[in-house]
């Protein structure tokens, strides 16, 4: 990314465009957003206020319930789980991306995006096969001897199946700003005498840190709406807010406490990117050029 | 300072040092040795080894074969971290993430330098520089020539007995190289380091260096003094690198204690005997070549040429001329700007003594590598 340009490269930005011909191409996109987005999210919020009648009604249920809260405490803890495990396995196949040659590259750049193109229901399926009491992991540890362990139903198992779903959020990001990152800067710490494990701590790691960030958040908020993995691999202690809005809405009909737990959800993940936002823009603004 | 200074020098001593890649021969046998406190310039075209050279000694390539000695201790095998050379890249190479300062408190940090200490080395260093006020900057909001003094600082602020630089200057434009030129071999005086600098402008190269060693296809062609270099270079290669040389090339006749050349039907010959191999040929620098029209007074003993002159160009302190001669091959000559001026056209007489040629065995490879 912008953080390793060469010092020539520097001065080669174009001319800034004028804005509005630029808003013009943004428009199409932009209805969508608006429209499919904005509108729908309107009607909740107000609907979260206006029904069955004007009041905070819903707001105060959601809070005076403890498993609401639970459950809300639940889903940011399994995200965050979520968010660190597919640090752990990105980090390195992303640098790995980078550091084979453009054949096996292609191979591993692959490799993240199949998942894609299959359907997420397949894909918790095939977790489910995996996982379940006699599935194939348990059967495995048995035949070596060891005894089986619980992972269907279980709030692990929920992270497992989650991370595998969205590996390839952190993994893209990642990839991204690693392939900018200049490594003859690494060759100059370790001629200053860095060590191989000191040059990656001090100089590598530091310039990734915005994919670190970029696939964190992206990875954190789709883990926080994550509905049909939990729903299939959870158990009734690794339920998530989602499933409670779909239990709110489609079994009850109660559209205003529904609304009601989408807004929290929106409002908490919108504090929580705030409070990101600075460590963020203050590492974006070292690392550009 | 200097006194002391000059103790902190390491010398290099490479031997038989070869670098294959595959069945290319990056280095072929090359033996080096640079005095401590020297100024030692690897000088040669890219793909000569130069810099090939320059990364075995820091550590970023392994030797195929050979010795390698920093300070009397062998560095074979040994990682680029624990040699403690400073390192100066054409890229700067400065961390983005880090300020100017922390930039060059670095490998301070890493050699767990004290706080107190380490401010005041960080500050030395960037005085040295002359870069001080811009510690608290970011690499990014810096010139390239900032960048690379920042970078000249952080090579030398932990007083690493030997600093290598590769082509440090090839990013700047004429006028900063200049005076970083002059500021490098300032540092280098107010240290006492061994330098060894990687650069493809002879220029430069005669600026900066106490010897040169030019490179050629992996292979160092001569050691030497700038001056040994000019005057008395012992191959094609290095005559035509160094400065601008006329090449005359023609039938040789040697009578054991001189040498002639028979070019196009003129004769040349020179008290010199040659002692290479393969056919002689003779190198002319411009200012000992003179023009003359002719039939003009004749001076028996001269050699002479005759030519029409292809290029005039002035160049305020004299005037360069190139000479198309009877072979088709070019002579370049310089004059004064007091002798008479010659036409591009005319036809003139090329004249030199013959005890200022210099006869160095033909090679073609010489001429091909050059472009």
């Amino acid at each position: 990314m912008s953080a390793s340009a060469t010092p020539s490269q520097r001065d080669a930005s174009p001319p800034s465009r004028r804005s509005w011909g630029a808003l013009a191409l943004a428009l199409p996109a932009l209805v969508l957003l608006v429209v499919v987005i904005g509108y729908p999210l309107a009607t909740i919020v107000l609907r979260s206020f206006a029904e069955p009648q004007w009041g905070l009604q819903n707001y105060g249920w959601f809070f005076s319930t403890p498993i609401n809260l639970i459950v809300l405490q639940r889903t940011f803890a399994i995200s965050a789980w979520v968010t660190v495990v597919c640090v752990i396995c990105a980090y390195p196949f992303a640098y790995a991306m980078t550091a084979v040659g453009p054949k096996l590259g292609l191979l591993l750049t692959l490799c993240v995006l199949i998942p894609f193109w299959v359907s997420g229901v397949v894909r918790t399926l095939s977790w489910v096969i995996l996982l379940q009491d006699s599935g194939v992991i348990n059967s495995m540890l048995r035949s070596v001897g060891l005894d089986g362990v619980r992972l269907i139903r279980t709030q692990t198992g929920v992270v497992i199946g989650m991370a595998q779903v969205l590996l390839p959020f952190m993994v893209l990001p990642l990839y991204s700003v690693m392939k900018g990152i200049d490594l003859r800067l690494v060759q100059a710490a370790r001629s200053l005498g860095a060590g191989p494990i000191r040059a990656f701590f001090t100089v590598y790691l530091p310039l990734s840190l915005p994919g670190i960030y970029a696939g964190a958040i992206i990875v954190f908020i789709l883990a926080l709406g994550f509905y049909i993995t939990p729903a299939l691999l959870g158990g009734p202690r690794s339920t998530m807010l989602s499933t409670l809005v779909q239990n709110q809405v489609l079994s009850l009909l109660q559209w205003g406490r529904g609304g009601a737990m989408g807004v929290v959800l929106l409002v908490a993940t919108f504090v929580l990117l705030a409070l990101a936002g600075p460590l963020m823009r203050q590492k974006h603004k070292q690392g550009t050029r | 300072m200097s006194e002391t200074g000059k103790q902190r020098g390491a010398a290099i001593d490479l031997s038989a040092v070869s670098k294959a890649y595959g069945s290319f021969r990056a280095l072929d046998d090359i033996s080096l040795h640079i005095e401590a406190g020297e100024f030692m310039t690897l000088l040669g075209p890219s793909g000569s080894g130069k810099t090939t050279t320059l990364n075995v000694i820091a550590g970023f390539t392994e030797v195929s074969a050979g010795s390698l000695q920093v300070g009397g201790r062998s560095v074979v095998g040994m990682p680029a971290h624990k040699r403690n050379i400073g390192v100066v890249f054409q890229h700067y190479a400065l961390f983005p993430h880090m300020t100017v300062g922390r930039n060059v408190a670095y490998p301070l940090s890493l050699r767990g330098v004290a706080k107190t200490e380490r401010e005041a080395r960080v500050k030395r260093a960037l005085d040295m520089v002359r870069m001080a006020d811009f510690a608290h900057r970011y690499p990014s909001e810096l010139s390239g020539g900032q960048q690379q003094r920042v970078a000249l600082a952080r090579a030398i602020v932990f007083d690493p007995p030997l600093l290598l630089m590769d082509e440090p200057l090839g990013a700047l434009d004429k006028k900063l190289r200049e005076w970083l030129q002059l500021e490098i071999k300032r540092i280098h005086r107010e240290l006492g380091t061994t330098f060894v600098y990687v650069t493809h402008d002879q220029e430069e190269a005669l600026v900066l260096s106490d010897r040169i060693a030019v490179f050629n296809r992996g292979k160092i062609e001569q050691v030497g003094t700038g001056r040994d270099l000019y005057d008395a270079p012992e191959t094609l290669f290095v005559g035509r690198f160094i400065g601008d040389s006329t090449v005359l090339r023609g039938q040789s006749r040697g009578d054991g204690s001189s040498t002639a050349l028979d070019i196009a039907g003129e004769t040349v010959t020179a008290p010199l005997k040659h002692a290479g191999r393969g056919q002689p040929v003779m190198l002319l620098r411009p200012e000992k070549l003179a023009i003359r029209r002719p039939g003009l007074g004749r001076n028996d003993g001269d050699n002479r040429l005759s030519g029409t002159i292809s290029e005039a160009i002035y160049l305020g302190s004299g005037s360069k001329y190139e000479i198309r001669l009877r072979d088709g091959s070019t002579a370049i000559v310089r004059s004064p700007l007091t002798d008479e001026s010659f036409t591009i056209g005319e036809a003139v007489e090329l004249c030199f003594r013959g005890e200022d040629a210099k006869l160095v065995a033909d090679d073609s490879a010489a001429d091909t590598t050059l472009t």
